[in-house]
């Protein structure tokens, strides 16, 4: 098919050519061309359905706010759906495809919901679907769901990357139009760090859409000369396809750049798109404005289009949307529109201007009068006029340019619960004076509409924001012509008047809702869905509203506008999660022995981001239990080592380190002696056990504390604020060493044999007794730290050696301590072992539970204040019959004693009233060759021996148990201290 | 939003972990004879103005320092920032 | 002496390197850290150690770029002091002994991976990892920032096209992946 709406030149190059298609037929088209500028030169009118009756769409617009042309682009995995064919910058292989159709795009067998439009009224979901309630699930969702929804996802992965970044600048400018320009030109040129961002790939805004000079050069001339003079200065950046989508606090932009959106495939490794974060001092926003269309009976054919849009592919793709063309408008806009495209060669049928004072013309006829229905099936054939003395003429036209006014831009000037102000000469809101802190409104969007206030405006702010002095500089020549409107909105006595053309939201819809009591804009919105779809209302929110006023007799500043939210365009979710996605969507942590686990072909599992190996399965066995239960009986009858480096560690230095724990810690530290390590507990100022662990003292100006492994982040953070913002003067010093040392326990009866072959100092039980600890050396000379500490129970040893030297530690460690047959082991085993002994964890410092709870009571030191001591005192945490920590044992021990479940007496009610505590964590014990449970109950140290019920309704699960102490193995800790 | 850090200059509060009222600096005298009712109304009975507020910020991706912020809850605006050791000792905390 | 082996950060015996056609990520192996924190009421005699050792105090949001031993600030009365493994295996225990009672040491030579970054696309890999303004700064200003959610030090080196990055080891892999795949984007 040749472009047969080609007219005249452009900014398109027409030395090459391009290959697309669409709903699977072939066409051409020119770089610089947008898909619907393609579409439009091949005679393609149509191009979407609407949302909810199906109407046949073509383009309204030629930018960012098209609310028809939607299509689905890209095949596989990378289709997109709802892209606006109007700012596809068209690439060779482009392949694209209608949406929202059942059947063709030409038979869309859903377009009978347009005869079932009385049905399908504003509201319609809620007045149609509301019984019987049973239909909902069954009947009436999956319908809905299956005809709402413009275009279909793939339902694949994205296979493309998106980056996030981050600039800072002097003055973003957002939008290259003649105002933007020019204070880009104004502010590059002083030398300020600027960034000028716009989302079209052609900077120049309505420059490169009209036919005005400045100067000497056409406005698109002169555009091109403005950008390739920024382009040379070194503190100006440039960004094209760059959406400005959001104006956050204090300065903080976002902005999408479309890096590979114009070519078929993303190179190797480059981002599709980039999500900049910008900071900046000063904005200057030159959003430009949008034009409006008008409402009238069946005004949403294809070929009826806003009269801008008609320009901009008139002059800018040198296409003609049609080769009969009329206007509709209400200004003296519209007629430009008519002007331009006589001098192209296309017929204009008429200008039908609204106004008794229209403007005339020698090319074509000006009539006084109104647009009030159309015809044609699959576009525009007739265009029937009823003029202002009462008579009707029919117009044979394939094109109508609507002319209704222009919008400034204000959407960003919004953002931050600004409000736009109307201005009745302009008859639209422009930007309030609420502005964001450091944004400038310039140009159209400010609605200075003319070329020279543009170019004015620009300079102006720029000079403003920059503090620039001197003589403003001489501006070009250019086009400066008044704004001549009279508002007109829609023409009376239309009802299938289309205002929302995405959501198919018409005149009538807005005149329901007002009869049936929405008077809110925002309940409008919500009601009728007028500018909820993707387009966000830009070229409809103003015709609901004029309605609105009108219906409500107030003045539209009286009823306002929607607020504007970000982001400006509709945003792919993959550009706001950037690299964080998969396996990368939060670091990993490895610990030094990572790489020697997965040689032992360890199972791991994540813990404060950290990978730990869970259990390590040999040859054989089939089920994790074998694995652990082997890892534990190992290490109680031998040796085991473990890998803790994911422990938090903090370094606290000073003279007052040991007053500092006191302080933190609920037992106290002030006479714990050099060479000792004493375990802490730490409670929250509200009394609630925050975290534990151990703090060794080194000397008795340092000790080393450390955090359980997904605490050691707000631990710390505690820390630093009893250190800064309570102990403002304390002598005290605080660093996190968690990722500086690699640790290992060492536990069992034969972990003393072990490292005494690796450890050059004596650590007999006499040297080396049970809580010790001390700087040493191991294998001739390396710097290690020991720590007698065990979670085990067992005969036990902490190790750290520096990180890098981690792997070979433990590689060492399982070399040395091949004759007792030492067995590495999990976090799964590590758990079992220590509810065999009854310590607390994370299922017992849940955030719930105090000292008193977890048995411990009487650590708080009654000689000294500590964080949350005083409110661990209140009544309500000292009760009588408060949870106690208790051991729980199956009465059968073929029974599990699930984590979770709660316990209720032996006799009597199951149910919430008479809740008498609650399992927290359990474990088959493969020493007792049952399963075991650590929980919480009321009373609980005095119920020793008490058989009661564990149940859980949820799991259906009731089991007999009985309470025992928690500490299962070795209650007096012979082992520890052998 | 920017938090001009008083040693570091402006930097994205999104390096910063927010702790709320900076009222937590004024912890009482544990040794009062009304400690119990202090540390309560310390604990539970905290402002939420919509307005300006003192707020506590730990600039946890940076230099660890904690801030007072005084900061407009319904604007955001910023009006001043000091680091909270400077405060906390300003309000006669020592050790 | 002993035999045990060290692995670098991202688990390798040899440091890694990564070139690409405008930058170069090298993984550098060879840095001895400790921490030196002042003591209370020692700040002043503290500073006088600092600049015997660096020549100069590093103040807020500064390095000194210093040989052999060379340091940047990291918090009030806080500062990183950094010097070549090889010569200064024993930094912390070396310090310790110059700064005696009047600051905190602590060794930090296995809490961090050190990333040297070169060449022309530095700068545009930089703006896209974190949000300093990297463009802005000069040679021996250090920044701490968030990198793919990570917090690490960015160095701006003597050399124009140098760029130091250290991140929090156990991280390596996650932080040498983030670098890869934004090199990519840019160079």
């Amino acid at each position: 098919m040749t472009q047969v709406n080609r007219i005249g030149r452009g900014q398109v190059d027409f030395t090459k050519t391009l290959k697309f298609s669409f709903d699977g037929k072939s066409y051409t088209g020119h770089p610089g061309d947008t898909l619907a500028s393609a579409l439009l030169a091949n005679g393609v009118r149509l191009m979407g359905r609407s949302f909810k009756y199906h109407r046949p769409r073509g383009p309204l617009s030629a930018g960012s706010e098209e609310p028809n042309a939607l299509v689905e682009l890209r095949g596989g995995a990378r289709q997109e759906p709802n892209t606006r064919a109007t700012t596809v910058e068209l690439f060779d292989g482009l392949l694209a495809k209608s949406q929202n159709r059942l059947g063709s795009l030409k038979f869309d067998l859903l377009s009978i919901n347009d005869r079932f439009s009385n049905f399908l009224t504003a509201g319609f979901y809620y007045k149609t679907f509301m019984w019987p309630a049973a239909f909902w699930e069954k009947f009436y969702e999956p319908i809905i769901r299956n005809a709402a929804g413009l275009g279909s996802l793939s339902l694949k992965d994205d296979p493309d990357v998106y980056d996030k970044g981050f600039l800072h600048c002097d003055l973003l400018i957002i939008g290259a139009g003649p105002a933007g320009l020019s204070a880009a030109l104004t502010a590059g040129r002083a030398g300020a760090d600027v960034i000028l961002a716009d989302e079209d790939f052609r900077m120049g805004g309505r420059l490169n859409s009209e036919t005005f000079a400045i100067g000497d050069a056409s406005g698109a001339d002169w555009a091109a000369a403005a950008v390739a003079e920024l382009a040379s200065l070194p503190n100006v950046r440039l960004m094209p396809r760059t959406t400005v989508i959001g104006a956050f606090d204090h300065g903080i932009y976002g902005a999408v750049e479309r890096v590979s959106d114009h070519i078929h495939t993303p190179d190797a490794g480059k981002p599709r798109q980039v999500l900049w974060r910008i900071y900046t001092k000063q904005t200057v926003l030159a959003a430009g404005a949008i034009e409006r269309p008008i409402a009238f009976e069946n005004n949403d054919r294809p070929g009826i289009m806003l009269a801008s849009a008609l320009r901009t592919y008139a002059n800018r793709f040198a296409v003609a949307a049609d080769r009969r063309v009329a206007i509709f408008t209400n200004n003296d806009d519209g007629h430009r529109t008519a002007s331009d495209l006589h001098a192209r060669g296309v017929k204009v049928v008429a200008v039908i201007d609204t106004r008794a004072e229209a403007p005339r013309s020698m090319d074509y006829e000006v009539l006084h009068g109104q647009v009030i229905d159309t015809k044609g099936r699959l576009g525009l054939t007739f265009a029937e006029v009823k003029l202002a003395d009462g008579s009707m003429r029919t117009l044979d036209c394939g094109a109508l340019g609507l002319s209704g006014g222009w919008n400034p831009n204000v959407h960003l000037t919004c953002h931050q619960r600004g409000r736009p102000t109307w201005n009745p000469d302009l008859a639209a809101f422009v930007p309030g004076t609420d502005l964001p802190p450091g944004m400038t409104v310039a140009g159209a969007a400010q609605g200075d509409l003319s070329t020279a206030g543009a170019l004015a405006g620009g300079a102006k702010a720029a000079r403003a924001v920059l503090g620039l002095k001197g003589r403003m500089p001489v501006l070009p020549e250019a086009e400066d012509a008044p704004v001549n409107i009279t508002p007109f909105w829609y023409v009376e006595g239309c009802s299938r008047a289309w205002l929302d053309q995405q959501n198919d939201v018409t005149v009538k819809d807005v005149k329901l809702s007002h009869q049936e009591g929405f008077r809110s804009v925002e309940h409008l919105k919500r009601y009728t869905t007028l500018g909820m779809a993707t387009d966000q209302g830009k070229t409809s929110n103003m015709g609901g509203l004029a309605i609105m006023a009108e219906l409500a007799g107030k003045a539209i500043p009286e009823v306002g506008t929607t607020i504007f939210r970000p982001p400006y365009t509709p945003t792919a979710i993959g550009v706001l999660a950037g690299r964080h996605r998969g396996q990368e969507f939060h670091p990993k942590r490895l610990t030094p022995s990572h790489k020697w686990a997965e040689e032992q072909g360890a199972v791991f599992v994540e813990v404060g981001n950290w990978l730990r190996a869970q259990w390590f399965p040999k040859p054989g066995e089939t089920h994790w239990r074998e694995s652990v239960d082997r890892e534990v009986l190992a290490t109680r009858k031998s040796v085991g080592v473990c890998d803790v480096t994911t422990l938090g560690k903090v370094d606290v230095q000073g003279t007052d380190a040991a007053a500092f724990l006191n302080k933190i810690y609920c037992n106290g530290f002030a006479k714990l002696a050099v060479g000792k390590t004493r375990y802490g507990l730490m409670l929250r100022e509200d009394g609630i056990a925050m975290d534990d662990g151990t703090a060794a003292r080194l000397a008795e100006d340092h000790f080393v504390v450390t955090t359980t492994t997904a605490n050691a982040l707000p631990v710390y953070r505690h820390m630093e604020f009893v250190r800064q913002c309570l102990c403002p003067d304390m002598d005290v010093q605080l660093i996190s060493t968690t990722e500086a040392w690699a640790q290992y326990a060492v536990a069992g009866p034969n972990s003393r044999k072990l490292l005494e072959k690796i450890v050059d100092q004596d650590i007999s039980n006499e040297a080396f007794p049970f809580m010790a600890c001390a700087n040493i050396t191991i294998c001739g000379g390396l710097r290690a730290r020991l720590f007698r500490i065990s979670f085990s129970g067992e005969l036990a040893y902490e190790i750290a050696v520096p990180m890098a030297y981690g792997d070979a530690l433990m590689r060492k460690i399982m070399e040395v301590g091949a004759e007792f047959d030492v067995t590495p082991y999990g976090t799964e085993a590590l758990g079992v072992m220590r509810i065999e002994k009854g310590h607390a964890a994370g299922n017992e410092l849940n955030g719930t539970t105090t000292a008193q709870n977890l048995g411990m009571g009487r650590m708080i030191s009654s000689l000294k204040d500590c964080i949350g001591k005083t409110l661990s005192q209140r009544e309500g945490l000292n009760a009588d019959g408060d949870l106690r920590q208790v051991g729980i044992r199956p009465v059968d021990p073929n029974d599990p004693v699930p984590a979770g479940a709660h316990l209720m007496n032996a006799d009597g009610p199951i149910d919430a009233a008479h809740d008498q505590g609650y399992a927290t964590s359990a474990c088959y014990s493969p020493n007792l060759g049952h399963a075991i449970a650590i929980g919480f109950l009321k009373n609980g140290s005095d119920r020793m021996g008490e058989r009661m019920r564990l149940v859980s309704p949820l799991t259906k699960v009731q089991v007999d148990v009985e309470i025992t102490s928690a500490h299962f193995i070795d209650p007096e800790g012979e082992r520890l201290r052998a | 939003m920017i938090i001009d850090h008083p040693l570091l200059g402006p930097r994205d509060s999104a390096e910063f972990t927010y702790m709320g009222d900076a009222r937590l600096i004024d912890r009482p005298d544990p040794d009062a004879e009304t400690a119990a009712q202090d540390f309560y109304e310390y604990g539970y009975l905290r402002g939420n103005p919509a307005g300006w507020h003192d707020e506590l910020w730990f600039h946890e991706a940076g230099d660890r320092s904690w801030l007072v912020v005084t900061r407009n809850t319904l604007t955001h605006e910023i009006s001043k920032v000091q680091l909270a050791r400077d405060v906390a000792r300003s309000r006669g905390r020592s050790k | 002496m002993h035999d045990l082996m060290p692995i670098t950060a991202l688990g390798g015996t040899e440091a890694r390197i990564d070139a690409f056609d405008h930058v170069t990520i090298t993984e550098n192996d060879g840095l001895a850290l400790a921490s030196v924190a002042a003591r209370m009421g020692h700040e002043k005699a503290c500073h006088t150690v600092l600049e015997k050792l660096l020549g100069a105090v590093p103040g807020p949001g500064k390095a000194i770029l210093h040989d052999p031993e060379a340091g940047f600030w990291m918090g009030p009365d806080q500062w990183m002091i950094g010097a070549p493994r090889d010569s200064h295996e024993l930094l912390a225990d070396q310090l310790s002994d110059q700064f005696g009672e009047t600051a905190s040491v602590t060794e930090q030579s296995g809490a961090w991976v050190c990333f040297d970054v070169t060449g022309p696309a530095m700068l545009d890999l930089c703006e896209r990892l974190c949000a300093v303004p990297i463009r802005r700064m000069v040679a021996g200003d250090a920044q701490r920032t968030m990198i793919h959610q990570l917090g690490c030090f960015v160095i701006r080196r003597q050399d124009a096209d140098h760029i130091r990055i250290l991140g929090p080891r156990a991280s390596a892999g996650s932080l040498h992946h983030a670098l890869i795949t934004t090199a990519h984007s840019v160079a």
